[in-house]
């Protein structure tokens, strides 16, 4: 496995300035926190809607939100609540939401996985897998009959891989050239089911080949790759070359569904469970970033003690906040 | 007052339409075909060019979510299903995502798409080629269905469909498409969720849907001379539908016939009988007609087809037995 991971150098972040660096770090930090917050008020029960936890992925979510504009769109899946921070939502509100608060983002009617921050480019998220895929492609169809520049993000799952919408999207994206950015988190399982399992080829960037579009298979873990990469994959839409795969590998600590590591179920083996925590995402880039002295314990400790302020104001606001009322305001089915 | 077919109704809607607001695209397969959609796009492509008439692969589920990303995007798409049975393919898209999306995300984001799903009924196509899938889409929560049977409303509903920020699924039947009426130069709307009395009665309502008006009134017609009086109503749409209009009928004539191209199966006619039944049903001197398909595939050949597409002469049977007549 350790051929997955690119190290941290100087050369990579040549070019970024050490406050986006500690923002990165920051907003990894943020969605860490967050997620071990939500599976612990699962696991006392306070939280019922299935949380799919993002722990382990930190790195492939703020590396590509940090490289779009806020007027750029992503669109999420199940595994949503990531993509949702790192692309600027309000916690709060997205907090609320998976307390499926009438306060939250989408007023306790989507749960945690159907969440929504129009205000900063995060259009939706969907829950049938690969579904949102399309979406995105058609905002930046929008975009390119608009001619406005918007470029959109789909983020999806390996498992994403086997359904044909996304081939569909693919190659209609490819076709019209439009300024959209496929992002793969491949973290090896789809459910319980290795890829290896699932795919005659795992290897999912070379699914650009066939419709003459650039893929890559990057370290998902390393977020300055990751935003280095989307950086690159931006550039070439703006420059009308159409769209770019990007297949970050990366990791799920928990299981599919959940605050459970699943370590009594056959599914992974502890060794490599403990492989890929060892290797943690956020870790890896604090030690680069104190080695460099950019980060330090003391402002490592300030950034810890406000992210985790600003998620424990958020739990407030959503045990405070009142449940949607029935027949509140209309059914809500139609504008 | 001018006259048009409903195809060049529907053409003419398109070029107004697409003239007035550069919102508006039309997308899906076969738009630029001579074929698939008849002579509805004819002129499109050389007016308003591929930018926003997108012909498009047969990627039916794809297709379906990019231009429902569009429209979340601030275009106006028209997509275009040239073949209803192939919206099977996107089902995913229309029913989980389009259907959903205003709801499920607390009403932030709408998604003003028109979906225009045709059908192509008879002809020895068989049972892939000539699906009327109205009662699908009308069961799903978020998905308003209308079903123009003239070229009239087929101007004004597609105007209004277009005008709406909710997905609209707009039903075609090429059966129509030759059909001649009145249609106004200018642009106009057909209010969404408004049904229309086509011909007063007094002793019995049939409802008919979609083509099954053109054979309602035949059939209405044709009872003049076995002396029974029909009231015939378009409900244009099915979802919302104008209830109020079909109870009223109900209680003037004490009689129901629906008739509907689709199956007989929790189809549309099942629906609109449960309805009267739940709210009218004091008013009811006989049991409830419906005029359907029966529950089986379209079959290819036209020995076969000819019972298995309900025409004027099974309404006016219905009609009769109601009555307390026979018809043979």
């Amino acid at each position: 496995m350790q051929e997955y991971l690119i190290p941290f150098d100087k050369e990579l972040v040549k070019d970024i300035q050490e406050e986006t660096l500690i923002n990165m770090y920051t907003m990894m930090a943020r969605i860490r926190k967050f997620e071990e917050r939500v599976g612990d008020l699962v696991s006392e029960g306070k939280i019922r809607t299935p949380c799919h936890l993002y722990i382990g992925q930190e790195a492939v979510a703020v590396g590509v939100c940090f490289a779009l504009d806020k007027d750029d769109c992503v669109f999420s899946t199940h595994r949503s609540h990531g993509h949702y921070i790192a692309k600027g939502g309000d916690i709060k509100k997205l907090m609320a939401e998976i307390y499926c608060k009438a306060t939250g983002c989408s007023k306790g009617k989507g749960g945690s996985m159907h969440i929504t921050a129009p205000e900063v480019g995060f259009l939706g998220s969907s829950a049938i897998v690969g579904g949102s895929i399309p979406l995105a492609v058609g905002v930046s169809l929008a975009s390119s009959i608009q001619d406005n520049g918007r470029i959109a993000v789909a983020f999806f799952g390996d498992g994403a891989i086997c359904e044909g919408v996304f081939y569909e999207s693919l190659n209609f994206a490819a076709l019209k050239k439009l300024p959209v950015i496929f992002v793969c988190e491949n973290n090896f399982y789809s459910t319980h089911m290795p890829i290896s399992k699932i795919q005659a080829d795992t290897e999912v960037y070379k699914r650009a080949e066939v419709f003459k579009i650039p893929g890559i298979r990057i370290d998902g873990n390393n977020v300055v790759k990751v935003f280095t990469e989307t950086k690159k994959a931006v550039e070439s839409a703006e420059l009308g070359k159409g769209p770019t795969l990007i297949e970050c590998l990366t990791y799920r600590w928990r299981g599919h569904v959940g605050p459970s590591w699943d370590l009594d179920k056959p599914i992974r083996p502890k060794e490599e469970v403990m492989w890929w925590v060892n290797n943690c995402p956020i870790k890896r880039f604090e030690a680069f970033l104190m080695k460099e002295g950019i980060l330090s314990d003391l402002e490592k400790e300030k950034i810890y003690k406000e992210v985790e302020r600003e998620i424990e104001e958020a739990v407030k606001f959503a045990e405070e906040s009142p449940y949607p009322e029935v027949g509140g305001g209309g059914n809500g089915v139609f504008k | 007052m001018r006259y048009l077919t409903y195809a060049e109704a529907i053409n003419e809607t398109f070029h107004q339409l697409m003239d007035q607001d550069e919102r508006v695209v039309l997308i899906g397969q076969g738009v630029t075909s001579p074929w698939y959609v008849g002579t509805t796009t004819v002129g499109l492509i050389d007016r308003f060019g591929e930018r926003r008439v997108i012909d498009t692969p047969v990627s039916e589920n794809g297709i379906t979510g990019i231009a429902a990303g569009a429209a979340l995007a601030g275009i106006r798409p028209i997509l275009v299903h040239p073949r209803m049975d192939f919206m099977y393919y996107a089902m995913d898209q229309i029913a989980n995502h389009i259907a959903n999306w205003y709801f499920m995300l607390g009403e932030k984001m709408n998604i003003p798409l028109v979906i225009w799903g045709i059908i192509n009924r008879g002809g020895e196509q068989a049972a892939q080629h000539s699906q009327a899938l109205q009662a699908m889409f009308t069961h799903i929560p978020g998905l308003k269905v209308l079903v123009p049977s003239n070229p009239y409303d087929a101007k004004g509903l597609l105007v209004s469909a277009v005008a709406d920020d909710n997905p609209v699924v707009y039903v075609d039947d090429r059966w129509l498409y030759n059909q001649r009426g009145e249609v106004p130069e200018e642009m106009y709307s057909v209010p969404i969720g408004k049904g229309v009395i086509v011909k007063e009665g007094k002793e019995v309502t049939v409802v008919a849907i979609s083509y099954m008006v053109v054979e309602a009134l035949k059939a209405a017609k044709e009872l003049i001379k076995e002396k029974v009086d029909v009231e015939v109503i378009d409900p244009r749409s099915l979802k919302p539908l104008d209830t109020e209009l079909i109870f009223e009928s109900v209680r003037k004539t004490g009689r129901l016939v629906i008739a509907d191209g689709g199956w007989r199966t929790c189809g549309v006619a099942a629906e609109i009988a449960s309805l009267v039944s739940e709210n009218v049903f004091g008013s009811l001197k006989a049991p409830i007609r419906r005029v359907t398909l029966p529950d089986m595939p379209a079959p290819a050949s036209r020995a076969l087809e000819r019972a298995y597409y309900p025409r004027e002469r099974e309404i006016v049977q219905s009609v009769i037995e109601l009555m307390g007549g026979n018809y043979s």
